[in-house]
């Protein structure tokens, strides 16, 4: 990744606008030809750089639910439970964390009611107790990572 | 709020832009819409906050950035709002929350920090104790050891929210 390629990408989590000639406008703020910017960006969603380029939703307000939970997953079944955990659908984030609570994973449902049931599921599939920490407020950031 | 066309556009784009000269034409030719309208829809549903923000999702690993901290905090709640409002203005800072106290789980003020180390981490975190005046406070830090699994929500018209396993 050259320097180019950093501006490109600090440049795009900011924004990308929505008018008839996106590309263009960001490459002349870059400094760069439309081409130019169209095959470098192509040539990070070939090479798996980014995740995604285009849209981030508002979960709540599509009208789906969210929440952050968390359970204590023994050592020895340390597998078997991420096993048991990534297998529901309605998991989108699991991160194994150095504590007790060692298993923390995201639960994205279409309905609010949904996100219980899950909860339920898996402490009935794993025979642990799961801590749910639904957001009470969010604080805003700017959600970018100097390239 | 929204009506079908909405719905149909918003299904559409989830799966990433088009990478051409006139992305939201491409767009608007695979739904039987004009460049025009694709852009007022978009624009309008920018507007309300059911897209939060266009542009690229980066992959934390991939720009080298390895360590990443949740730190939570046990603060009064008279102060959640205080706190978290003047955490997140850090610009290492990727998220922050207040979500409910737990039995055995005290913590009711979260944020993360995607950092390049450790080192870095630790370091970004006591700069923010300090300037936030958090030292006082009961914490914990819990760096991630493993990602096991990370998949974008995705938008399905019919069911409205609904998501989808890419593994």
């Amino acid at each position: 990744m050259d320097e180019i390629d950093r501006r490109i990408i600090n440049t795009l989590q900011d924004g990308f606008p929505i008018c008839d000639t996106p590309y263009r406008q960001v490459a002349m703020q870059l400094g760069l030809t439309e081409q130019e910017l169209i095959d470098r960006l192509q040539a990070f969603l070939d090479n798996d750089t980014l995740t995604r380029f285009g849209p981030l939703y508002h979960a709540e307000l599509m009208g789906g639910a969210l929440t952050l939970a968390a359970v204590k997953a023994p050592p020895e079944r340390f597998a078997e439970i991420t096993g048991i955990i990534n297998a529901f659908p309605e998991v989108a984030h699991n991160y194994a964390r150095n504590h007790a609570l060692n298993m923390w994973f995201v639960i994205a449902t279409e309905t609010p009611e949904q996100i219980q049931r899950t909860i339920t599921a898996i402490e009935q599939q794993t025979g642990l107790t799961v801590y749910n920490m639904p957001k009470i407020n969010e604080y805003f950031v700017r959600l970018k990572l100097e390239a | 709020m929204l009506d079908d066309r909405d719905r149909q556009l918003l299904e559409h784009v989830q799966q990433g832009l088009p990478v051409c000269p006139k992305p939201y034409a491409e767009i608007g030719a695979a739904l039987a819409m004009s460049e025009a309208e694709v852009i007022e829809r978009l624009t309008r549903l920018k507007q309300k906050g059911l897209i939060k923000r266009m542009g690229v999702i980066v992959k934390h690993q991939e720009l080298g950035y390895r360590a990443n901290a949740m730190i939570v905090w046990n603060v009064p709640d008279n102060l959640v709002k205080q706190l978290g409002g003047h955490i997140s203005r850090f610009a290492f800072v990727t998220l922050c929350y207040q979500r409910p106290r737990q039995a055995e789980w005290p913590y009711n003020l979260y944020c993360m920090i995607h950092g390049k180390d450790r080192a870095t981490v630790l370091a970004q975190l006591e700069q923010l104790n300090i300037a936030c005046g958090l030292t006082g406070f009961d914490r914990e830090i819990l760096f991630s050891r493993r990602c096991f699994k990370q998949r974008g929500a995705i938008y399905q018209r019919e069911s409205g929210f609904s998501r989808e396993n890419r593994g």
